[in-house]
C-alpha cells in the first residue's frame, strides 16, 4: 500500500477541544495506516487503542532513534541526536533500557513521590501568592505552568535555593517560543555546564536528593560515571518540564471551559486524581515519544509491518477511540478511565508519571480553591496554541480574576 | 484467585499501587512490584483485575 498525498504527518492541532479530522478518518478506516512523514519517508500510523498498546508493549518494536527508518515528526530530529554523546534512556531497547531504568526507578515510586507532596504544595502556593500580588491580567503560562515543574525539578535534583533564579531563567529560555535559536543554544550550554558543576559538587558532598543518592548508589555498585549523571539530570529536566507545563495550561482552560465539570472536583477534591487522568486522556499532548521501528516482520491489525519499517503510535487518536472511551470528545472528569496511553505504554511508559500526576492534582485543587473567580481573558479560539510543536500546549493563557 | 507478578517484566510505573495500595507496593531499591496480598477477595478482586489491565508491562496476571 502506498501513502496518499492526503495522509501526511504531522497534522496540526489547531483547537484543544477537537481532534484533527484526519485522525478520525484514519481510525475509522483501519487500525494501521500508511502515511508520509517529513523527509520524504513513509511510516505506519497506529490510531486505535488496542493496536497502540500492542505495539508499545511488544519488544519486536525498537525505540532506537539511530535506526535508519526511525520516524521523526520533525525534520532534523535525527541530526539533533547524532550530536548526543550518549544514548538517552528514551532511545534504548532491552536489556540495556531495563537496566538503566531500574537504576533510577526507586526515585519515582508512588511513595517516594508522595513524600514530595508538602514541598510541591508550598511551591504552588508561593507562585499563586505572587500571581495574586501581581498585575491583572497575567499570563498563567509564565506565572504558573512553567515555574511549577521548573521548581519541582530543582527540588528533585537538589539545586540549591540560591541557584533557583539562574536555573529557572535558563530552563525558561530553553522552552519559551520567542527565544532565538542562538539564545536557546546558549541556554542549553549554560544549563549543561551548570548541571556538570552541580554533579561535581554532589560528588564531593552527596546530599539527600536524587543526584546525591544516585552518586552514592552507583559508586557502591562500581558503575559511577560523571557524564551519565549529567545526562540523567538533563533528561529529567527536559522530560519533566514542558510536558507538565502544557498539561497545567490545557487542564486549566479545560476546567475553565467546563464549569459544571469543575464543580465536581471543587465539591470533592478526593475526585481530582481521577479527574487528572481524564485531562491527560483528553489532551494527550505527547506523540513524538511513541514512535518505533519493527525489528522483524510483525502481523498486527490486519497488516504486516515489515522489519525496518517505522510506526507512529498516535496516543491522541488512541485515547479518543470510541470503542474504548464512550463519547471521547466529552471531557468527563468522573469517567474513571485510567487505561489511556497519554504516558505511553510498555517498558518506556513515562518514568515521571506519578510526579506529573501529583503536580497536576495539587495545581488544579489549589488554583481553583484560591482563585475561584479565575477566567480566561481571551475566547478559546483566540488563545495561541502550539499547533506546530511536537508537544501540544498553549503559548500563552492570559487570565484575570 | 491468585495474583502472579513477574518482577523481571515490571517497569515500575506504579500504576498497580495507585489502583490498590492494599494489594501492591514497590521496592524502594528498584521500584519493581511487591504483591502485599496475592489472594484478594471481596471488593479487592475488581481492583486486582483493574491493576492487571492497566499494567504497562504485562507483569501482572491472575490465576483464576
Amino acid at each position: 500500500m502506498t501513502a496518499t498525498e492526503e495522509l501526511r504527518m504531522p497534522v496540526a492541532r489547531t483547537c484543544p477541544f477537537s481532534q484533527p479530522e484526519q485522525y478520525v478518518r484514519m481510525r475509522e478506516a483501519s487500525a494501521l495506516t500508511r502515511v508520509q512523514i517529513p523527509g520524504g519517508k513513509e511510516a505506519w500510523v497506529a490510531s486505535r487503542h488496542e493496536e497502540a498498546r500492542q505495539i508499545l508493549g511488544d519488544r519486536r518494536f525498537s525505540s532506537d532513534r539511530f535506526l535508519p527508518n526511525f520516524p521523526f515528526l520533525a525534520e532534523g530530529g535525527a541530526a539533533i541526536l547524532t550530536n548526543a554523546k550518549q544514548k538517552a534512556m528514551i532511545g534504548m531497547d532491552a536489556p540495556e533500557h531495563g537496566e538503566a531504568r531500574r537504576e533510577v526507578l526507586g526515585e519515582f515510586t508512588v511513595k517516594r513521590v508522595e513524600a514530595m507532596r508538602p514541598r510541591i504544595q508550598e511551591i504552588v502556593d508561593g507562585l499563586i501568592d505572587e500571581l495574586l500580588a501581581g498585575p491583572k491580567p497575567a499570563d498563567l503560562v509564565e506565572k504558573l505552568s512553567l515555574p511549577v515543574p521548573s521548581l519541582v525539578i530543582c527540588e528533585l535534583l537538589g539545586v540549591p535555593y540560591a541557584d533557583h533564579d539562574y536555573f529557572q531563567q535558563r530552563t525558561m529560555a530553553l522552552i519559551r517560543r520567542s527565544t532565538t535559536v542562538e539564545d536557546r543554544k546558549k541556554a542549553s550550554e549554560e544549563l549543561r555546564e551548570y548541571l556538570s558543576g552541580l554533579v561535581s559538587a554532589k560528588e564531593k558532598d552527596p546530599t539527600d536528593d536524587l543526584l546525591g543518592r544516585q552518586i552514592v548508589k552507583r559508586r557502591d555498585q562500581g558503575n559511577y560515571d560523571h557524564d551519565a549523571m549529567i545526562g540523567l539530570a538533563f533528561l529529567l529536566l527536559v522530560a519533566g518540564h514542558e510536558t507538565t507545563a502544557n498539561m497545567i495550561s490545557l487542564g486549566t482552560i479545560g476546567l475553565l471551559e467546563n464549569p459544571g465539570q469543575r464543580a465536581t472536583i471543587e465539591a470533592d477534591p478526593g475526585k481530582t486524581l481521577l479527574a487528572v487522568e481524564e485531562l491527560l486522556r483528553y489532551f494527550t499532548i505527547v506523540e513524538g515519544a511513541t514512535a518505533r521501528v519493527a525489528t522483524e516482520d510483525v502481523e498486527i491489525g490486519g497488516v504486516t509491518i515489515k522489519a525496518g519499517e517505522g510506526v507512529l503510535v498516535l496516543g491522541y487518536a488512541a485515547n479518543w477511540d470510541p470503542d474504548v472511551f464512550e463519547s471521547p470528545e466529552k471531557l468527563d472528569l468522573e469517567r474513571g478511565a485510567r487505561h489511556h496511553v497519554a504516558f505511553g505504554f510498555g517498558p518506556h511508559q513515562c518514568l515521571g508519571q506519578n510526579l506529573a500526576r501529583m503536580e497536576l492534582q495539587i495545581v488544579f485543587d489549589t488554583l481553583f480553591r484560591r482563585v475561584p473567580t479565575l477566567k480566561s481573558v481571551l475566547p478559546v479560539d483566540e488563545i495561541p496554541v502550539k499547533e506546530d510543536a511536537t508537544i501540544f500546549g498553549l503559548y500563552q493563557l492570559p487570565v484575570t480574576w | 484467585m491468585k495474583i502472579i507478578a513477574d518482577t523481571g517484566k515490571c517497569v515500575g510505573a506504579g500504576q498497580c499501587v495507585l489502583t490498590e495500595p492494599a494489594l501492591f507496593d514497590q521496592s524502594e531499591e528498584d521500584g519493581t512490584v511487591i504483591v502485599l496480598n496475592d489472594t484478594p477477595d471481596g471488593e479487592l478482586v475488581e481492583k486486582a483485575r483493574e491493576a492487571v489491565n492497566i499494567c504497562p508491562s504485562q507483569a501482572l496476571s491472575l490465576e483464576e
